[in-house]
């Protein structure tokens, strides 16, 4: 299919300003999701879930709107490009909501309440929209102090760890032993040692994100090119200097694939810690709520989650790539 | 520069005296004791340039880092100016056979680094740029070491160095891996550098004919525990020819010392 753009594009330097070619995706595409919104309004739903008339509004102008691509998306450039190469995805999610809307809000062959359709998925937003922004706002707090704090005292002693002999001889095997053990089996023992579920849960995530991290860079920093620190000394470097501006940036590679290990496992533990013990934040969202199996409501949070986490991960990605842009530099 | 000029060049100011006083050396490998210096005694001018010649693995690495002050001998003494060497210090410097710049610092940043950790910048910057010009590389001031040939590489290492106005360089077959057009033009190169800057130089190699073309004494080491076992001067004007029939006698000379016959 992809044969399709090319020679599109072939044609656009041929032809150039006669008929543009036709983005015969798109226009698939485009019909895909104006059945979905014929389909949301035009058959009646099983049981009312709301926001059906703004789902099918949403649809039929996404839909709209890839009839237009499908003639001009060529004249739109870099971004046009774009478009083109994710044809096939915009297909295949027109499918996936047109089957899901038909199966669950339309025929109800898949069974209320462990089913929704996305109707209901964005009713979810619409009628318990503040709540869930309030339930964000808890869990980004939550997952910023635990996971800095931790990235902070594990790259700390993780640094100290790979350039002390004597901090190693006493930090290693406790490091060890301790590593392993899912956070989340701290849970109650700390919830127990903590003033309040929040500091416990606090901890428990810088724990979960602060192990690897110093993991990783006590590795990272005891495997530095010794020749490094030979030629730093002689051009007159302090020991400081030999940390901070040797160790440090020769390791950070390794720091980052800590950051990132610490990072799932920060998730992870953040999520069932608010399970546990909080009264707010998505986790406790996904448990008040299938406690009253709303699972519309679960479906949404999980993917709000599923947006910020890839989110952060993403940020994260850039904040590495800016970091260790030497490593990726074109040969001259 | 003129194409014969007399072999000893202008003397820096700031150029060392560096001093051998019996000195022996010893690795400990797997609890055994391993000699690799017996008894050096060697003595070099401020402004010489010497060449230590001998079998791989004899111990002449080891001669340079205790030079440079990386660590003790353990029996005898070092001394620049009469000074006793005791720690490192931006007046000795090293030059690896790998280049070693450090990766995530561009050009400039690696030949700013001595003066970085000495606390000169950024009063001392122009420094940088005069460094960089002298090897040549001041359009790479922003590349990074990867983007680099092996020979820049090389040059950027000397920059390094000489941005610190080291009394003593202390060489490291710093050519030795270069391939063989490249290090013809590096040791051409090298000859100007010391003879426009005036440092004093110590180089080890095993390469006879770099040795020959380079330094104004070559003093040959025998196989571990490295021993001093003749010197030879070589009183030839710069730049060299190899084909210099006085260089060809000294090279038989010095392979049949070495042990290989066949010159």
């Amino acid at each position: 299919m992809s044969d399709v753009a090319s020679t599109a594009d072939g044609d656009l330097i041929a032809a150039s300003d006669r008929t543009l070619p036709l983005w015969r995706q798109g226009l698939l595409a485009a019909v895909l999701w104006l059945a979905t919104a014929g389909v949301t309004v035009g058959l009646p739903d099983v049981i009312p879930w709301g926001s059906a008339g703004l789902f099918a509004g949403l649809t039929a102008a996404v839909g709209l709107g890839l009839i237009a691509l499908s003639v001009g998306v060529h004249r739109l450039g870099a971004v046009g490009r774009r478009l083109v190469h994710y044809g096939p995805w915009l297909i295949a999610v027109g499918v996936w909501f047109l089957v899901w809307e038909y199966t669950t809000a339309k025929t109800g062959w898949l069974p209320k309440p462990f089913f929704s359709p996305p109707h209901g998925l964005l009713n979810v937003y619409v009628v318990d929209g503040p709540r869930l922004l309030i339930c964000v706002g808890y869990s980004l707090r939550l997952w910023a102090f635990g996971f800095f704090s931790g990235a902070a005292v594990g790259f700390l002693f993780g640094v100290a760890l790979g350039w002390s002999e004597r901090v190693n001889y006493w930090g290693m095997p406790v490091l060890k032993l301790i590593g392993p053990v899912p956070a989340t089996a701290w849970i109650p023992a700390m919830f127990f040692f903590f003033p309040t579920t929040f500091l416990a849960s606090v901890f428990l995530v810088a724990l979960a994100g602060g192990i690897p991290v110093a993991i990783l860079t006590a590795s990272g920093v005891s495997s530095v090119n010794r020749s490094y620190y030979d030629v730093a000394r002689t051009l007159g470097a302090s020991r400081w200097f030999l940390v901070a501006k040797v160790a440090v940036p020769a390791a950070l590679s390794h720091v980052f694939v800590g950051l990132f290990m610490g990072l799932y496992y920060s998730f992870a533990v953040l999520v069932v810690a608010e399970m546990l013990g909080s009264k707010y934040g998505l986790g406790w969202y996904i448990s008040f709520q299938s406690a009253y199996s709303a699972y519309a409501n679960v479906y949404a949070t999980i993917i709000i989650m599923a947006v910020l986490c890839s989110g952060l991960v993403k940020l994260l990605f850039v904040a590495r790539s800016r970091l260790l842009s030497w490593q990726e530099k074109e040969l001259i | 520069m003129g194409a014969l000029q007399s072999p000893s060049p202008a003397r820096q100011q700031g150029a060392l005296a560096l001093e051998f006083r019996g000195v022996s050396h010893a690795y400990d490998i797997a609890g055994h004791p391993l000699d690799v210096l017996a008894d050096i005694d060697l003595k070099l001018a401020p402004g010489e340039f010497v060449a230590l010649l001998g079998p791989s693995g004899c111990g002449k690495s080891t001669l340079l880092r205790l030079a440079a002050g990386l660590e003790p001998p353990r029996s005898g003494s070092l001394l620049e100016d009469e000074r006793p060497i005791v720690a490192p210090d931006p007046s000795r410097l090293l030059v690896f056979q790998d280049p070693t710049l450090f990766p995530w610092r561009t050009v400039r940043r690696n030949v700013a680094t001595g003066l970085e950790a000495r606390g000169l910048l950024p009063a001392e910057a122009p420094r940088i740029d005069k460094a960089l010009s002298l090897v040549r590389l001041e359009a790479f001031a922003d590349a990074y070491p990867r983007q680099l040939s092996g020979g820049m590489a090389q040059r950027v290492a000397l920059a390094r160095a000489l941005v610190n106005d080291p009394g003593l360089l202390l060489l490291d077959e710093p050519f030795g891996k270069l391939d063989s057009l490249t290090r013809l033009a590096m040791q051409t190169e090298f000859v100007r550098l010391w003879r426009s800057v005036g440092f004093t130089a110590l180089l080890v190699t095993h390469d006879v004919e770099e040795a020959l073309l380079l330094a104004e004494r070559i003093v040959v080491l025998s196989d571990r525990p490295a021993r001093i076992v003749s010197e030879f001067p070589v009183d030839r004007a710069y730049p060299r020819n190899r084909a210099d029939p006085h260089l060809v006698a000294l090279r038989r000379q010095i392979l049949a010392e070495l042990g290989v016959d066949n010159g």
